[in-house]
């Protein structure tokens, strides 16, 4: 190999005269940085991946991490990533694989967007004194209301509703599969949605019997391999969701690697065991929009017109019409990951430079299914990079109906977005199969902590809107009027129609 | 802070403008004195079946002439006049107010379901977008808006406004925020047979004014009031909902109350809620809302702007303030203090 070793980018460091020797760092580290050499802990830097357990695990505050210790000649154009993707080529001809979402420097729209509030022209909302409602209806909605005046001079609602789910916060968590992430994972999410009174997604892994008791907040996917879906899957799910791609790697299908498909994961997910599971780029029964169609209403049909059916779309150039293409379905959401959505595998290059970020694909989106006047109609879910309680109100603002959540919800079960996810071995129990890493989550404490993230986010949602005297989501929805551009160039503020602060 | 004040007879009879001049210069302390109006119903009974175009100019050459163009291509001006006005002391006449009476030709137009009435808006928006120095700010059958900047009494002695008379009044004092001093931004506001009087600001404008685009309405009037008078026409003239319904659509019950109703009703304010989350307006207000055959008066979900209701005899008075409803009628027989988001709605009986 006439590359060399490239340096390792981190260095572990134990400080000896702290160090009690109790290996728990040995235990915790599923890549094999540490390891006992007589009366000392030795390490391998090399195999480090940052993710933190030692650390967090170690009762000495003994290890030390210091990232790029030994960085290369700095130059503006072959910076480190630049030069070590080539040598990683030059040895493999391989794709780059990577972890987590878009890890380049992009501007985030979202820090130049500021929010408003009241000031006294009219008085802010105090949440904790008044009515603060966050409750969202997603699916179909009737474009009017028809009532008929009876003889007693009420009247009786002669328009019909399709079926909706009912949010009680605008936060859903997205869709990661058991296979890609473990049951205990998924447990911990699942038990905090139905808390909360939300929703999340299954991932196109199918749906684990330990799961069933949340299944009234479980959304189940139809992807393009069509992995776990049968009859009995559709029906226990609140609701469909087909997936056509996503923000991480829009345009591609997926991989779980056969290392991750023991026994449980390959009955929930109806393959062989140990077998690859490739979902193709496209789904082989849609090749056009109408192809869409009538999958959404062969969905519907099959489980009586009972459940709403989303589609979920990663943000590409032309998502506002593809969107608008969809709305005009029988699908009752439209679902649109942007850009910066994660993943546990994508190859680097479409992680990093396909897509659009989130912000410019709600407003491009909302808008047009407003020109086309059916804006109402349908319900819009945005994903992809979503960080905190000021990404979400101001993703709302901007036009959204809701959001899901990935990484935040991983991160608040220990995650350090270390992007080792492809290989299995997370040591904090989320991206593996292992039955000792997996048992690392108690799905007791770790739905806590998400159902504590997100009724976090919550209460400061209420805040913002009760400072800006809403106290109605569907106020905030769209209302763009609240928003305004910091450092934003003319253009892009064209295309979230907001106006630069001071305006 | 504004103050507004609208009263209907319900048989029909006639008013004539003093007592509401009155009773508006009541509430000054509302506000600043750049901006009243009035609008009457049942003004001008000569040309009833006439839409009554009121126009503000800048001047009597452009604009007239390219208005006047467009309204004899698209219809037949039956009458056309200069507003009366008599200046004096501070008001200035800052505009030329010009009314025509107009009858759109709906043979010229593709068919829609409200022929007259889509004729009459598409004429206004274009108008109001394309036509420097006019402005359309009263378009009703039988409806006449007087408003102008100045404080209550000024601009109704500006138009004489004790001379007009009509079964059904409002009336708005202005302490304005937004647009200062701009005649246009006075209220009431009004559109065809809708007008609206309104105290407050809607912090749902950027929501409910994307909403009404996507159904082809243009907010051209730089003001939150007149997504109050599009929302209106949308539900209660296009939808078809009656008055209490299309308020509840407005200003509708929380969720905690739709949850504890019973199943018909909570049916219906779910499916309310749902098909009309965009239109709901939020933020402070007391608002009047008047068509030919009822008045609605109606405030946000927590009643953060102030709303009285009172009757004597077949008249049904409501108004930012008691007081200014006791100078039009002492003998009241009937005052209370609405709850927040209640409809207070008098018809027409006639």
């Amino acid at each position: 190999m006439s590359t060399g070793a490239t340096p390792s980018k981190y260095r572990i460091k134990v400080d000896h005269d702290q160090c009690m020797l109790c290996e728990r760092c040995i235990d915790n580290c599923s890549y094999g940085v540490f390891r006992r050499e007589g009366q000392k802990i030795a390490v391998d830097s090399h195999k480090c991946t940052a993710c933190h357990r030692c650390i967090a695990m170690c009762p000495r505050d003994a290890i030390e991490l210091e990232e790029k210790p030994n960085d290369y000649r700095s130059h503006p154009v072959w910076t480190r990533e630049a030069r070590e993707a080539i040598y990683k080529q030059a040895n493999s001809g391989q794709i780059i694989l990577s972890g987590m979402g878009n890890a380049l420097d992009y501007p985030i729209i979202f820090d130049r967007l500021v929010l408003d509030a009241c000031q006294v022209t009219n008085p802010s909302i105090d949440p904790l004194r008044e009515p603060m409602e966050l409750r969202t209806y997603l699916g179909k909605k009737p474009r009017q209301i028809v009532l008929d005046r009876t003889k007693k001079g009420d009247y009786d609602l002669k328009t019909k509703l399709s079926p909706n789910l009912m949010l009680e916060t605008p936060v859903m968590i997205g869709h990661m599969s058991y296979g890609a992430i473990s049951l205990n994972a998924q447990l911990s999410m699942a038990k905090a949605v139905s808390e909360l009174g939300t929703f999340m997604g299954t991932g196109e892994g199918g749906l684990h019997k330990d799961l069933y008791p949340y299944q009234n907040h479980m959304i189940v996917q139809v992807a393009s391999g069509r992995f776990g879906v049968d009859i009995n899957y559709l029906e226990r799910g609140s609701a469909i969701e087909i997936k056509i791609g996503q923000g991480a790697k829009p345009g591609i299908g997926g991989h779980l690697p056969g290392e991750k498909v023991e026994e449980d994961v390959s009955k929930t997910r109806m393959i062989p065991l140990h077998s690859d599971a490739i979902s193709p780029a496209p789904h082989h029964d849609i090749y056009s929009i109408e192809d869409l169609a009538q999958l959404v209403r062969s969905l519907k049909e099959a489980t009586e017109w009972k459940k709403p059916v989303f589609v979920k779309i990663a943000a590409v150039h032309n998502v506002a019409a593809i969107a608008a293409g969809i709305a005009r379905s029988s699908a009752d959401a439209v679902v649109i990951d942007g850009f910066r959505g994660g993943t546990g595998a994508a190859p680097r290059v479409f992680r990093d430079h396909v897509g659009i970020p989130i912000e410019a694909a709600i407003a491009a989106v909302d808008e047009k299914l407003r020109h086309q006047g059916i804006r109402n109609e349908v319900s819009l879910i945005a994903s992809g990079g979503i960080r905190d309680s000021a990404d979400l109100t101001k993703a709302i603002a901007l036009g959204a109906d809701a959001v899901y959540i990935g990484t935040a919800a991983l991160i608040a079960m220990g995650c350090r977005v270390c992007g080792s996810c492809y290989r299995g071995l997370c040591p904090w129990g989320i991206a593996t199969q292992r039955p000792e890493l997996v048992s690392r989550i108690n799905p007791d404490e770790a739905s806590k902590n998400v159902a504590n993230l997100i009724k976090g986010w919550t209460l400061e949602l209420a805040e913002l809107m009760g400072a800006a005297g809403i106290n109605s989501l569907e106020s905030l929805r769209g209302n763009r009027d609240r928003l305004r551009g910091y450092m934003l160039d003319e253009e892009m503020m064209k295309v979230l129609d907001v106006k630069m602060i001071g305006a | 802070m504004c103050g507004i004040i609208s009263v209907i007879d319900r048989l029909g009879n006639s008013m004539n403008g003093e007592a509401i001049k009155k009773a508006l210069s009541l509430m000054n302390e509302r506000g600043s004195g750049e901006g009243a109006g009035y609008a009457v119903y049942g003004a001008y009974p000569d040309f009833a079946d006439y839409y009554a175009l009121h126009l503000f100019y800048d001047n009597l050459v452009e604009p007239k002439v390219a208005v006047e163009e467009l309204l004899e291509k698209w219809g037949k001006i039956e009458h056309s006049e200069e507003i009366p006005t008599y200046s004096k002391g501070r008001m200035l006449k800052k505009h030329i107010p010009w009314r025509y009476f107009f009858k759109p030709d709906t043979s010229l137009f593709a068919s829609s379901e409200s022929l007259e009435e889509d004729i009459i808006i598409s004429l206004i928006t274009r108008i109001n977008t394309k036509v420097n120095g006019a402005l359309v700010y009263s378009s009703g059958k039988n409806i006449g808006v007087f408003k102008a900047s100045g404080w209550p009494e000024e601009v109704a002695d500006f138009y004489r406004i004790q001379d007009y008379e009509g079964y059904l009044w409002l009336a708005h004092n202005r302490y304005p925020t937004n647009t200062s001093g701009w005649w246009g931004g006075a209220h009431p506001f009004n559109l065809l047979d809708w007008s609206v009087i309104h105290n407050g600001e809607i912090t749902s404008y950027g929501t409910n004014k994307r909403y009404l685009e996507s159904f082809g309405y243009k907010c051209t009037m730089l003001t939150d009031t007149e997504v109050v008078a599009y929302l209106a026409d949308l539900l209660g003239r296009r939808h078809e909902l009656p008055p209490e319904m299309m308020v509840k659509a407005l200003a509708p019950p929380f969720w905690d109350e739709i949850d504890e109703m019973s199943g018909k009703d909570r049916d219906i304010y779910t499916a309310l809620r749902m098909a009309y989350g965009p239109a709901m307006m939020n933020g402070p207000f007391a608002i009047v809302v008047a068509r030919p055959d009822y008045i609605a008066g109606f405030t946000d979900r927590i009643k953060l702007r102030p709303m009285v209701a009172a009757e004597s005899g077949d008249r049904l008075y409501i108004s930012s303030e008691e007081a200014a409803i006791r100078t039009m009628e002492p003998n009241l027989e009937n005052i209370w203090m609405p709850d927040a988001g209640e409809p207070v709605i008098g018809r027409l009986r006639r």
